[in-house]
């Protein structure tokens, strides 16, 4: 079986500095991953080589085995894979219902189209509904998205991203700086949305992350110093000594 | 709570259909097309509505780009121009005119716009931004000057003219009055609008927004931000043809002045003051443009300068533009407040008018006193004559000025108190 998102020494530098540093990382189909790590790790570089944000330096990015050298971001989403961002990115103005719709657009297979009327295709305006019913925002449907509170941001954030029903989901710290019980209605809405799916996570909740995750990859300064079941790499010395050690320490 | 989620639920249902209310403000428009010319009877009123009818086609079009799109361009003129100028290439080209009928012109402006918009599209709209916005001027600039070197095409000074009576006629109509070409400019006018009204509902209208507020996420939901700003791009230079071959049957006559830098930055004035964020917004701002630049312009030479004001005091006051400021007042109205307003504004709005009225008279008068042929101090002002060397006149409307100004300072906090409570849902609704 080919991986779902192969990395092969993979490096990214700014100006002098190297910070992407060689990662190699195999993901399979289905799979659940989370990418931890300090602040300032390269956990964002990372995630923004693979979906063409950046161009990489050095090193291959493969997508279900075709290479994304080169590629633009848009046309790795129509190759099932998207993304969310740590950094909140989505329509402000326009209403959530719309934001919500544009991203189901190019999935439903409308392209370009200018002959088309959204308002009548009903498996559009039904699948954007079902998606604001699974983020819980209908109440908020038809106000611009920029007004939403933070929080509701994310979820709609999320939205944006699993709405075109890529099999390949990246998610950049879903639950930075949601309270306790946003955090786990998030975890659950991520858990049912990427049922079957394949998922990259960053995320710094290491309650969630050892909760959800098959396997997880340490990265540390631009390197992964372990990949693994969480069991493996809770045990790793290296981890521990790292990172894992302090960040555990912290959470207590 | 469910409540609301069933109403939006089937809210979105009737979307899928075509409904009464939302055919009725198009319904209503036609209508008022239709009987306008039996209100305004003069040719020289139906002149002014077929300009105005113009306009607002390529002001919408220039909306596809600016408030649709995010495209900010300030050669938009030549695209217009140049569906103008084949417009009349083709009057006189008498073997095939002869067998067109007139009312079909206007989509051979209309494709020639599209085929420069696809020209220069492909590479003006990579980027938004200021990348644009000096590609669409460096084209302007480009273009307007090539019409005294391509003389063929543009006909150099004098531009080129053309008679439209040479058309097939159209059901024994030959175009010979105004009322005939009214009706034509109409009749387009409605068909550009719902044009452009639903190529927004379209895909990669919608698209245009998600590009327009935030180019990079569009490409990471699979469109390439450059695409979707090229169809737009190309859809408005279509329209914009179609408004310049309009142009072409009513004046019959094309200049350098109809694709020139300052036509371009009109139509963006024009579209900002009637409000980039709404599709109406440019309908409203041509109408009253047309009407300053057409009244205003018999009654004052300073008619470009309260333009000017106007358009400086929208931009700093009102960046939504007068459909903005018309839209600020649904949510008083959901609210069953709006009356509420009613007496405020008139104890704000109406000297404050007065004030800028006044002003207006100070500035007229100080530009007789200054301009006005020696020995020539008479001057006719709101229907009052009088001589700009007597001083009543100048204490007079500087008095009426700063007394209006007073007033309408003392009452704007009130104006705004009631503002704040007319927005403000208390729950008692009637
Ligand atoms: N566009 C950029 N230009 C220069 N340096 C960058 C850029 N993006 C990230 N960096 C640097 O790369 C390092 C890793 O950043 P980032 O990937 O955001 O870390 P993380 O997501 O793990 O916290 C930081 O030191 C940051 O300053
Ligand atoms: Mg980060």
């Amino acid at each position: 079986m080919t991986a779902a998102l192969e990395i092969t020494n993979l490096r990214k530098s700014f100006g002098q500095t190297e910070i992407i540093r060689g990662v190699d990382l195999q993901i399979m189909p289905g799979e659940r991953h989370a990418v931890i790590g300090p602040n300032g790790a390269g956990k964002s570089t990372l995630f923004n080589l693979i979906t063409g944000r950046f161009p990489q330096t050095a090193g291959v990015v493969a997508l279900h085995g075709h290479d994304l050298k080169g590629k633009a971001p848009y046309e790795i989403n129509r190759m099932g894979l998207s993304r969310s961002f740590q950094i909140t990115n989505i329509f402000p103005k326009m209403t959530v219902f719309e934001n919500v719709r544009c991203s189901l657009l190019w999935s439903m297979g409308y392209r370009y189209s200018f002959w088309n009327m959204v308002a009548r295709s009903r498996a559009l305006n039904e699948g954007a509904e079902a998606i604001l019913e699974q983020i819980n925002l209908q109440r908020r449907r038809d106000i611009p998205a920029g007004m939403l509170s933070y929080a509701e941001q994310r979820a709609l954030e999320i939205g944006i991203t699993i709405a075109g029903g890529a099999d390949v989901i990246m998610l950049d710290e879903p639950t930075a700086g949601m309270s306790h019980s946003e955090t786990d209605y998030i975890m659950d809405l991520i858990r049912d949305v990427t049922e079957g799916k394949t998922l990259v996570m960053v995320e710094h909740d290491m309650g969630v992350v050892f909760g959800l995750a098959d396997r997880i990859s340490v990265l540390v300064y631009g390197e992964i110093i372990a990949t693994g079941t969480p069991t493996d790499v809770r045990a790793n010395p290296r981890v521990q000594e790292a990172y894992l050690g302090a960040a555990l320490e912290a959470e207590h | 709570m469910t409540d609301t989620t069933h109403n939006t639920h089937s809210d979105v249902l009737a979307g899928s259909g075509l409904t009464l209310a939302k055919a009725l403000p198009w319904l209503i428009a036609s209508a008022f097309l239709l009987v306008m010319p039996f209100v305004f009877t003069s040719n020289s009123a139906i002149t002014i509505m077929n300009q105005m009818a113009i306009t607002i086609i390529f002001a919408l079009s220039y909306n596809m780009l600016l408030g649709q799109g995010g495209m900010l361009s300030f050669g938009h003129a030549v695209y217009m121009g140049v569906g103008g100028f084949l417009c009349v290439h083709i009057m006189n080209w008498d073997q095939f005119f002869g067998t067109l009928p007139l009312p079909v012109l206007p989509i051979f402006g209309g494709l020639f716009g599209m085929g420069l918009a696809l020209i220069v599209g492909s590479f003006s709209t990579r980027r938004a931004g200021t990348v644009f916005a000096m590609i669409s001027l460096g084209v302007g600039e480009l273009i307007a000057a090539c019409s005294v070197i391509i003389v063929v095409f543009f006909g150099g000074e004098e531009g080129i003219s053309g008679d439209r009576t040479y058309g097939l006629p159209f059901f024994g109509i030959e175009f010979l009055q105004q009322i005939e070409v009214y009706y034509l400019t109409a009749f387009w006018l409605v068909l550009s609008a719902l044009g452009m009204f639903l190529f927004s509902r379209t895909p990669v209208g919608r698209m245009a927004n998600a590009v327009r507020d935030n180019p990079e996420r569009a490409e990471f939901l699979g469109y390439s931000a450059r695409w979707v700003r090229f169809y737009s791009f190309v859809a408005s230079g279509f329209f914009a043809g179609i408004a310049g071959g309009l142009f072409a049957i009513n004046y019959e006559i094309l200049t350098e002045e109809n694709l020139n830098l300052a036509t371009s930055g009109s139509i963006l004035l024009v579209t900002f003051l009637g409000g980039v964020g709404f599709f109406f917004g440019p309908v409203i701002g041509a109408i009253v443009f047309t009407l300053l630049q057409t009244v205003l312009s018999l009654q004052t030479e300073l008619w470009a300068l309260y333009v000017g004001a106007l358009f400086v005091a929208t931009v700093m006051f009102f960046p939504g533009g007068l459909a903005g400021v018309l839209m600020m007042h649904t949510p008083p109205l959901v609210l069953g407040k709006l009356h509420l307003l009613v007496k405020p504004y008139i104890k704000t709005l109406l000297p404050a008018a007065i004030c800028i009225l006044a002003t207006a008279g100070f500035i007229e008068i100080l530009f007789h006193a200054r301009h006005a042929a020696i020995g020539d101090d008479q001057m006719t002002l709101f229907w009052m004559t009088f001589s700009h060397a007597n001083p009543v006149p100048w204490i007079a409307f500087g008095a009426v000025a700063l007394g209006g100004f007073w007033l309408a300072r003392r009452n704007a906090p009130e104006l705004v108190e009631t503002w704040h409570e007319a927005n403000t849902d208390t729950g008692a609704r009637p």
